[in-house]
């Protein structure tokens, strides 16, 4: 299986730059300026590739450069999602630790395209180590002439820096990014104005995630249409799943898109204890909940995931076999939300703490007969309803777990106690 | 107000954004006067403001916002643990209790003796490595167990 992430990384000691340029780093950039690619032609190869970006959102790399105004006169920023921090998602942090340089070298691609000469890479503050190994892998790059004034002697200049995150889940939204790297809280802004037209500083600015920019490198240097053919059409490339919850080799693989969920669950190692898989979020805590036999009949693609009524999100599959309660699982979730939520829009503000409370009180045995229509109702009232996609992310696991496992639901306001462990 | 150590890694920090912007630094900035005082009282917040042009209000709202800061003082060590669902799932409540009954302490509190803080956190971005926490904001302790976190424990000092 083609790897591109993760390729020749045994042994976790392979990260520094003589490690990357042996297994081809930095080659497409040197092919860049060799061939003379045009920014045109570099944006092009990106969306003959069908990269989508990798954060959560699925919306096409390629076309989100094209975004950036080219004759633009004052600055420019890109800026780096490594704000990972979606219950379930571990694989930013791999490629950062383990492969920062491929990251490095993505961005400074992303930059000559955009005609961008300053970048961000903002890496959530609990990652203390695998931010200082970011930069150590940065001082490389300057060291050795690929980041700084006039790189490789091309006559293109672009610096990047690490921001460190200290600890708000709200930041890897990324106009609360914006405004977290400009010195403010993380609070996310309406749009529009898009980031491409007013982003940091006020300023044109692109922001992709991690494992997007660390997936341009060998799409430059082997083409978009190679890049394309290793998954499925509109669905380019391999991807990274964080395998979390009740497996018996939790970690990141990296597959072609459209490989079947079965698969990835082989390559885990199967159900930890041989028990029945009950439950998968296919795409981060945020994305809606699936039986698990509807998830053993899936594809891991963007499409075919949310054709069965959820989303491939970040990638992060968090596995749940029958000894979980499904009630205290969206209790633990809904909880997350009413904690990270920045507070600026009412229905999110308010509407998290009360469907914690609700799923809570029908956890603790006292849920009212009205409860369910209540919940549902609630999230009807948040959804769409704020400035950014978190009172989306708070409603959608509560829709998708009442929708799937309301008899549990029931039985807990029935008879003040859980099926699971009766 | 801050050692010179201290101020010459904020200045580092300044200099990585455009000359008009050092309120960029401000969250950096807070994060190393932490790990010099242990926590953020109002004079070193005040500090920070002064050191960055910047409005004492706008410096406590990022401290108050982002949770990693400590706005009042803790043990030598802090440990925040994970309890998020896919910690959850590989035994972070047992933990939890654990280390609660050890340390006997909830979370939110201080042993007596001022050594160690226990914090409940949200995800830390490592469920592959679950359950996991986090000392003292620095070190990720991953795929913990009973005899782990006793280790842990008996290394701190």
């Amino acid at each position: 299986m083609e790897q591109i992430l993760l390729k020749g990384l045994e042994g976790g000691k392979t990260w520094r730059l003589a490690d990357y340029v042996k297994r081809d780093g930095y080659a497409a950039l040197k092919k860049i300026f060799a061939e003379k690619m045009t920014p045109e032609q570099v944006i092009d190869e990106v969306k003959k590739s069908a990269l989508r970006g990798r954060g959560g959102a699925g919306f096409p790399t390629g076309l989100k450069w094209s975004f950036m105004p080219r004759n633009y006169e004052g600055d420019k920023y890109l800026v780096c999602n490594s704000d990972e921090g979606e219950p379930g998602t571990f694989k930013d942090r791999d490629i950062l630790y383990h492969n920062p340089h491929q990251l490095i070298e993505g961005m400074i691609i992303a930059a000559y395209a955009m005609g961008i000469k300053t970048g961000y890479n903002y890496i959530h503050g609990e990652i203390f180590e695998v931010y200082e190994r970011v930069d150590e892998a940065l001082e490389e790059a300057r060291a050795a002439g690929f980041l700084g004034e006039n790189i490789l002697g091309s006559g293109f200049s672009f610096q990047l820096h690490n921001h460190m995150g200290y600890g708000a889940y709200i930041c890897g939204e990324e106009t609360a990014l914006l405004e977290s790297i400009e010195g403010k809280k993380g609070q996310p802004r309406f749009k529009p104005p898009f980031p491409a037209s007013f982003g940091l500083y006020g300023k044109p600015t692109t922001i992709n995630n991690t494992e997007t920019f660390a997936s341009v490198p060998w799409i430059i240097l082997h083409g978009g249409e190679k890049y394309l053919e290793l998954g499925r059409p509109n669905n380019g490339g391999t991807k990274l799943f964080s395998v979390s919850g009740h497996v018996n080799r939790p970690g990141n693989y990296e597959v072609p898109l459209g490989t079947p969920f079965a698969k990835l669950l082989e390559l885990a190692g199967g159900m930890r204890g041989g028990r029945k898989l009950k439950a998968c979020i296919p795409g981060g805590s945020s994305m809606p909940v699936l039986p698990g036999e509807v998830m053993m009949e899936l594809d891991m693609d963007y499409d075919s995931i949310a054709k069965a009524g959820s989303y491939l999100g970040s990638g992060a599959v968090i596995i749940m076999d029958d000894t979980v309660c499904m009630v205290n699982a969206l209790r633990r979730l809904s909880y997350f939300y009413y904690e990270e939520s920045c507070g600026q829009c009412t229905p999110c503000r308010e509407g998290t703490g009360w469907l914690y409370r609700v799923v809570d009180r029908i956890e603790n045995g006292k849920g009212r007969n009205e409860d369910l229509d209540l919940l549902l109702n609630m999230t009807d009232n948040i959804q769409g309803r704020t400035i950014c996609a978190l009172g989306d992310a708070a409603a959608m696991p509560v829709r998708s777990f009442v929708k799937h496992f309301r008899d549990e639901f029931q039985y807990h306001i029935d008879h003040q106690k859980c099926i699971v462990s009766s | 107000m801050l050692g010179s150590e201290s101020l010459k890694k904020i200045d580092k920090e300044v200099a990585k954004y455009p000359p008009d912007q050092k309120q960029s630094a401000v969250m950096a900035a807070l994060r190393i006067a932490q790990e010099e005082k242990g926590w953020l009282s109002p004079e070193t917040m005040g500090f920070v403001a002064d050191y960055l042009d910047m409005e004492p209000i706008a410096v406590f709202e990022v401290a108050s916002f982002y949770n990693m800061y400590n706005l009042e003082p803790v043990g030598k060590y802090k440990i925040t643990l994970c309890t998020n669902l896919p910690c959850a799932l590989s035994g972070a409540n047992d933990v939890a209790s654990y280390l609660k009954e050890k340390l006997g302490i909830g979370f939110n509190e201080t042993t007596a003796d001022g050594k160690i803080t226990l914090k409940e956190g949200e995800c830390f971005g490592s469920c592959g490595y679950a359950p996991v926490f986090l000392l003292n904001n620095r070190k990720m302790c991953g795929s913990l167990s009973f005899a782990e976190v006793d280790r842990i424990l008996a290394e701190l000092e």
